[in-house]
């Protein structure tokens, strides 16, 4: 039996306006991950060395690959907000749904917070004028963008799709600013990266590079937040999702080899911009200006998108009652799940002055990587309780299950990465993910109507 | 199958659940920040000569560390922290445990609330 796809159903409430194309897709993917190329995927060469963090970009790049492959599968045919969310609970079950939302919540709101500190700091440095603090640049950036998230998201993604290409290209113009092609003249790798400094820690730095090495591409699988608003999801984000990790790959090795090529691995893995520092070692200040202005862009793109996905992710909790619905009221004007973004908001404000850059990343990076492990297995529940054929899918990944063991594995690899060196928080945010999953099954769940939450057109799934 | 009826959630309780999940969130972030139980586990390796030759560095590297401000003096605390990469297996075996368990709830949980789920919705057709 083969049943059509339709968008999910939910009553005659003011729903999400469907107005976004597979540009707006991949504005909403790249533009929350590029940022990672600015700042944060450098502290892989502090935690392995230069070449770790290269080996890394390429492995994690294989993660987020499988990550694409599955997720526009599952996506294409579960076209709700919420992304993951509702992939969860229609594939696995409530509490796990539950858990997946706020892997998603703290994941994007981490990530703004790391943004928002970025900015601060970036224009802290760049105005170099004694006692200048980055509270203030913190603040308005969450606030300016939390109004624009509330105002609407085609204006929302329309900016980020703007202000995410400029910030690509000006990667792109840095890289054959340097002249690639040749070594010596501003490029010196040979020098920098050596046989003796290549690995400072061996294969184990390797290892523990992974952690940060997530921060190259994480925040890509954000694509499928917007299912619920695009005309054309199963066309959409399959194209937007795969065109923007292509993107990234290419993005991310171009930062290295620029990066690793100008700059000894103990500074690399310890500076918060790699890339306006490139901008600075040319000695080109209209490149140094370009990279401190795509700095700021990328932050601000990241940030843009993370609001707009933690809050339908927040939202979505609140539409099948596994929170307070007040979260689930959806603006009569502008079509945005505001309260979930006002909520939020004093959220991320707090979070962002009492974090420090790569605190923020290690909780975002924990919330990716919890939610990656869900997303191995819930590909392979999904195949087998409705196997191709008995449902119609948007896009069917090859291969089959292959992406999933590696994704699998990879995040396991991923747990001990961050184990070496950030294990404590690592137990620290497992246990309340635990703990909050007690209160959710023995309490919360008694408010939530069973049947309702299963919302896709779909035949009883095998096995049930 | 009886189709379940959830109770009415009071104005108050709905006000309750947030404030629950709000501290939760701010314990689970806020607490290893306070307890200094986040940020990466480094150390100074001290050396007591401060030159780029005994901190391992290059012509080419200190040249650039040159350009970006540095002396060896200011650059020492910056090139000699370093993580030490020792498995603590108590630890470790904690993390795997807290993590298979956490898993293994989950899946188990979600799966009795799922079939919940599925009975009545297609049940009721």
């Amino acid at each position: 039996m083969t049943v059509t796809l339709e968008p999910a159903v939910h009553g005659d409430r003011v729903s999400l306006l469907r107005v976004l194309g597979p540009a707006h897709v991949w504005a909403l993917g790249v533009g929350i991950v590029l940022v990672g190329e600015f700042t944060g995927w450098n502290f892989a060469a502090d935690k392995g060395g230069a070449l770790a963090a290269l080996i890394v970009c390429w492995v994690v790049g294989l993660l987020y690959t499988s990550v694409a492959m599955i997720d526009s599968e599952v996506t294409s045919t579960v076209a709700a907000a919420g992304g993951q969310y509702a992939q969860a609970k229609h594939i696995v079950g409530p509490l796990m749904a539950f858990n997946v939302a706020l892997f998603l919540v703290f994941a994007y709101t981490m990530l703004e917070v790391s943004d928002a500190i970025l900015l601060g700091d970036t224009i802290v440095a760049k105005a170099g004028v004694e006692g200048l603090t980055h509270n203030s640049f913190i603040a308005a950036t969450i606030v300016v963008l939390a109004w624009l998230n509330y105002r609407g998201v085609l204006m929302t993604l329309n900016v980020n799709f703007v202000i995410t290409a400029i910030a690509y290209i000006s990667i792109v113009i840095l890289f054959f600013s340097v002249s690639p092609w040749t070594q010596g003249a501003v490029l010196k790798l040979n020098e920098l990266v050596t046989p003796g400094n290549a690995l400072p820690y061996g294969w184990i730095g390797v290892i523990a590079a992974f952690q940060f090495g997530i921060w190259y591409y994480l925040g890509i699988e954000g694509t499928t937040q917007a299912a619920e608003e695009v005309r054309s999801p199963a066309r959409s984000l399959p194209y937007g999702t795969m065109a923007g990790m292509i993107t990234l790959l290419i993005a991310a090795a171009m930062t290295w080899y620029v990066c690793a090529s100008m700059m000894p691995w103990e500074y690399l893995g310890i500076t918060y911009y790699p890339l306006w520092d490139a901008g600075k070692l040319t000695g080109s200040p209209l490149l140094e200006n370009l990279l401190f202005i795509a700095t700021l862009l990328a932050a601000l793109a990241s940030a843009n998108g993370c609001i707009n996905d933690a809050a339908r992710a927040w939202f979505s909790l609140g539409r099948d009652r596994y929170l307070p619905t007040w979260f689930s009221a959806v603006h009569p004007k502008y079509r945005t799940p505001y309260r979930s973004i006002l909520f939020l908001l004093p959220i991320a404000l707090a979070f962002a002055f009492i974090a420090d850059l790569n605190q923020a990343i290690t909780f975002s990076i924990l919330s990716g990587v919890l939610q990656y492990t869900f997303m191995s297995i819930n590909i392979v529940m999904f195949r087998k309780k409705w196997p191709l054929g008995s449902i119609r899918r948007g896009y069917t990944h090859p291969f089959h299950p292959l992406p999933a063991i590696v994704l699998f594995c990879l995040c396991v690899v991923t747990f001990f990465a961050i184990f070496l060196g950030f294990g404590s928080q690592l137990i620290a945010m497992v246990a309340f993910y635990f703990l909050i999953s007690l209160w959710f099954h023995f309490y919360r769940y008694r408010f939530v109507r069973r049947g309702d939450q299963f919302t896709m057109p779909w035949p009883k799934p095998q096995g049930y | 199958m009886s189709r379940y009826t959830p109770p009415e959630q009071s104005k108050a309780g709905q006000i309750f659940d947030i404030v629950v999940v709000v501290v939760a969130i701010f314990v689970a972030l806020w607490l290893p920040l306070k307890m200094g139980l986040a940020g990466a586990a480094k150390s100074i390796d001290a050396l007591d000569a401060k030159t780029w030759e005994a901190l391992g560095q290059n012509p080419t590297m200190a040249s650039i560390w040159e350009k970006l401000g540095y002396t060896p003096e200011t650059a020492h605390d910056i090139i000699q922290n370093r993580f030490h990469y020792v498995i603590d297996w108590p630890t470790l075996i904690i993390m795997a445990a807290v993590l298979i368990g956490y898993f293994v709830f989950l899946f188990r949980a979600s799966d009795r609330e799922y079939r919940d789920v599925i009975n009545e919705k297609f049940d009721d057709k």
